[in-house]
């Protein structure tokens, strides 16, 4: 495991996402909730970009015409054929355990934290007053 | 399907992409706003279109019976960055479709302003005599791997043939495209004449589903859902292909070739099967039908690919493409929409070399005579 | 008893509402009946001179539509085809009128007519109930009066309607079938209030034939979509005479369409085509598969199921000749499954001893 500094937090909105190359992978952070998810830029179906993926709430039903919506955003829905994701593991929600994107740990820490290491970041400056985003590849 | 998960571009892929040289038959163009079409146009039915816009048999002005899964159908990564709708776009269309997929040939179904499906049938054929002009103007004279159709509504059959004569003239569309939804199913007498000249013009005629004939998309009645709608684009083509089989369309015509368009092809086998289960019963009904009818399937007519079955076992789709024939298959994308088949993926089943070539080259080369 | 195989689809015939009907009609109807001559009421999907309708050695030789002479019916059916059992589907226009209490009082009185002068005299018969589809109140009564006599053992519905089946408008059916343990038998019939496919009329009876196994399909998709079956959770649905071997890319393109668009249907929480095989199954005449060995068993393979399939033989219809009903080629243990296992399991009714 190799730990990332991808981005001080504030260069990824709220409800958006930045994608990075990471050991020759794509992989795209999404910021949700306050939250940072990192995934794999590659729906495991055909491929396509998850960074244009919808951030979409967990629906859920007990009959029909019921509509429960939970976790609000926490899902990825591909921005080809809609196929639903977990956000938080990636996991697909029609066959979590055969269809899911590869996810990465994510943590955010204070700039005088990093000053401490090890870290990858061999072009990146730190700043002690900010916060960065660290995935783990 | 197993080993989709977490997989990264693997070199063979990256490869089999480029080394193919595809043939997609079916690439959806669309016009930025109305105002593209004003060259192309009349004045009188630029007014129309203003004043009374597209009468259809449907319920909105504004939007299709079914509200879709995306926005104007689309991959949510299609809408070029210089603004615009999905396939508007040719530079776009170009970096994201056109080249890294090594498009050869690309063959343009344009869709826009429900092209075959209005009501006013002077107003619909000009439409189409816009669109044939405009599909040349702004994609097949920018970028000559881009192929046009001849649009044309079979219901003002006398419009529709005179713009046939009109197009086929330039020589530069190479198929003619009609409503799968039309006043009357595909096969009925009143739409031989476009497909004798068809035949005589050599042009192979194109089915892309879609459109609104006023029917119910099924023969039980409407559906409540997008999902059933969708998968009655199913039901559409495979009435079409017994409607022009049974009313002796190939027997009558046997040089004209039958291509259609985003219907998928898992239901072909049974839908032959059932014909032929069935012919000896009613035979004295359609004398004219010399053969069985899935022979006539399986020589005057061609299938894109797209949507292609995801079947949860590799040898099951293997099965499937056995029963169709690959001969018949013509691969697709359906670019730039949402339900598009990825050339690198979507054969979730080995092929061999030569099949691979045939699907996604040389059928359709030999259909269109590229 | 030999061997125990349940045919479950045979179609005896109703010879008209002023003959065969008349006597089981109310008074009222009765009169109207007379009076105003309404009768002629075969389904346009099934004309009885047409040769799909009557295989010749099961037409009776004075010119009667096939089906309707019960001596006849068990010389086929029972010595001929070598049912042990056989479940009596009515397709008549009963369900097909307009006029939902007169489609109420035909249809009361087919299930009258087929108790006292089918059941009655044949101990090895069952029955689906005719319903009033038009009117699902009505065909709540209507179940409600069958319900305590297991001679009838599911209740049967045509596949075209004025609407697809899984609409709310039904519900009341499917929970009475659910109480009463009566299967949904959605046989091959036409009320022709629309176009048998999305792209109009049909020129041939050949091509409306063909377009039934779509019509089958849509009603499938209806079902699941519209949140029946969780709903319901212990209805079966059988699909009669639609031919089977749609099922596979069926099922393919249901779970690929369900798995990007599902978030219209949230309801529905398992991929269609496993809904499908718990609740769903299939009468295996017409089959409607090639005639190799190797595609057969490619199609059973794909189905996934092998409790689906259910032995019928369309009886008088003509799909095939000879003395056998089981299509080429099946394997001898899905036969029998078929046969016995399977019917008995799908029409809990349906009680041997009886
Ligand atoms: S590529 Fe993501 S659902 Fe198909």
């Amino acid at each position: 495991m190799t730990r990332h500094i991808v981005a001080r937090t504030s260069e990824i909105p709220a409800g958006g996402n930045k994608v990075f190359g990471l050991d020759g992978r794509d992989i795209v952070v999404f910021h949700v909730n306050g939250e940072f998810f990192a995934l794999l830029n590659r729906c495991p179906h055909e491929g396509a970009p998850l960074e244009k993926a919808a951030c979409v709430a967990r629906l859920t039903s007990p009959a029909p015409g019921i509509y429960q919506r939970d976790r609000v955003g926490e899902m990825l829905r591909c921005p080809w054929h809609g196929w639903e994701f977990d956000i938080r593991n990636g996991q697909s929600w029609f066959d979590p355990n055969r269809f899911r994107i590869r996810s990465y740990p994510v943590a955010v820490e204070s700039g005088a934290e990093l000053q401490k290491g090890p870290y990858v970041a061999e072009t990146f400056p730190v700043h002690i007053e900010d916060n960065y985003v660290i995935v783990e590849v | 399907m197993s080993d989709v998960i977490d997989r990264p571009m693997l070199d063979q892929e990256k490869t089999a992409a480029t080394r193919l040289k595809i043939i997609d038959c079916d690439i959806h163009p669309s016009i930025h706003s109305h105002s593209d079409l004003n060259e192309f146009l009349p004045k009188r039915w630029q007014q129309h279109l203003k004043e009374y816009g597209s009468h259809l048999r449907t319920p909105y002005i504004g939007t299709t019976p079914y509200p879709r899964s995306s926005p104007l159908i689309a991959r949510r990564d299609a809408w070029p960055p210089t603004g615009g709708v999905p396939g508007s776009d040719l530079d776009f269309m170009r970096k994201q479709h056109l080249d890294p997929f090594d498009v050869e040939f690309g063959i343009l179904q344009v869709l826009d302003l429900f092209i075959f499906s209005q009501q006013n049938l002077e107003f619909g054929a000009a439409i189409q005599r816009a669109i044939n002009d405009w599909q040349l103007a702004f994609w097949a004279h920018r970028d000559p791997r881009l192929k046009a159709s001849i649009l044309v509504g079979q219901d003002g059959s006398d419009l529709g043939l005179a713009e046939i004569e009109r197009c086929a003239k330039t020589g530069e569309y190479i198929q003619i495209n009609v409503s799968p939804r039309a006043n009357e199913p595909l096969g009925r007498r009143r739409y031989w004449p476009i497909y004798e000249r068809a035949q005589e013009l050599d042009l192979p005629l194109g089915i892309h589903v879609g459109g609104y004939g006023g029917h119910a998309p099924t023969g039980g009645g409407w559906p409540s859902y997008y999902c059933e709608e969708h998968q009655s684009n199913a039901h559409t083509v495979a009435s079409n292909l017994t409607s022009l089989v049974l009313e002796g369309v190939p027997e009558r015509f046997p040089k004209l070739k039958i291509v259609f368009i985003e219907g998928g092809f898992g239901w072909i086998p049974a839908t032959m099967w059932r014909m032929d289960q069935h012919f000896e019963r009613f035979r004295s009904e359609v004398p004219h039908l010399k053969r069985r009818p899935s022979e006539y399937v399986k020589e005057h007519f061609w299938f894109t690919t797209q949507p292609i079955d995801e079947p949860d076992e590799a040898k099951h789709l293997r099965q499937l493409i056995e029963w169709v024939g690959i001969d018949r298959l013509l691969f697709s994308s359906d670019y730039p929409h949402w339900d598009y088949d990825d050339a690198r993926y979507a054969f979730k089943t080995p092929l061999t070399e030569a099949e691979r070539r045939k699907i996604f080259n040389s059928n359709a080369r030999a259909v269109y005579k590229f | 008893m030999a061997v125990t195989r349940i045919d479950c689809d045979i179609h005896p015939a109703v010879g008209g509402t002023r003959t065969t009907l008349l006597p089981y009609l109310s008074d009222h109807w009765k009169e109207q009946v007379v009076s105003r001559a309404i009768d002629g009421l075969d389904l346009n999907s099934y004309p009885p001179s047409m040769p799909l309708s009557g295989r010749a050695d099961w037409r009776p030789a004075d010119g009667r539509k096939p089906g309707s002479d019960l001596a006849m019916v068990q010389r086929g059916a029972f010595d001929q085809l070598g049912a042990s059992h056989a479940i009596c589907n009515v397709v008549y226009g009963a369900q097909a009128v307009f006029d939902p209490y007169m489609a109420a009082d035909f249809c009361k009185a087919i299930n009258d007519w087929i108790a006292a002068e089918w059941l009655a005299r044949d101990t090895r018969l069952r029955a689906s109930i005719v319903v009033p589809i038009q009117a699902p109140d009505l065909a709540v009564e209507e179940i409600e009066r069958r319900a305590g006599d297991n001679r009838f053992v599911s209740i049967l519905v045509p596949s075209q309607n004025e609407m697809l089946l899984g609409r709310r408008h039904y519900w009341p059916i499917y929970q009475a079938a659910e109480k009463y343990r009566l299967p949904i038998a959605i046989h091959a019939g036409s009320a022709y209030r629309g176009a048998p496919s999305s792209i109009g009329w049909p020129s041939y009876r050949y091509e409306y034939y063909l377009a039934e196994a779509q019509a089958f399909q849509a009603q499938t998709l209806s079902l699941i979509y519209e949140g029946v079956f969780g709903k319901y959770p212990g209805l079966t649905v059988v699909l009669m005479e639609s031919g089977v071997s749609w099922l596979p890319a069926f099922m393919w393109r249901a779970n690929k369409t369900w798995r990007g668009v599902r978030v219209e249907v949230p309801w529905v929480e398992r991929e269609p085509a496993a809904i499908i095989r718990d609740h769903f199954r299939v009468t295996m005449q017409p089959f409607d598969a090639p005639m190799d060995a190797t595609s057969v068993a490619d199609i059973i393979d794909q189905i996934g199921s092998d409790k689906m399939f259910l032995f019928a033989s369309d009886y008088p219809h003509w799909q095939f000749d000879g003395d056998d009903p089981v299509p080429p080629h099946l394997p001898a243990g899905l036969v029998k499954q078929m046969c016995e296992d399977n019917p008995l399991e799908t029409f809990p009714r349906l009680k041997l001893s009886s």
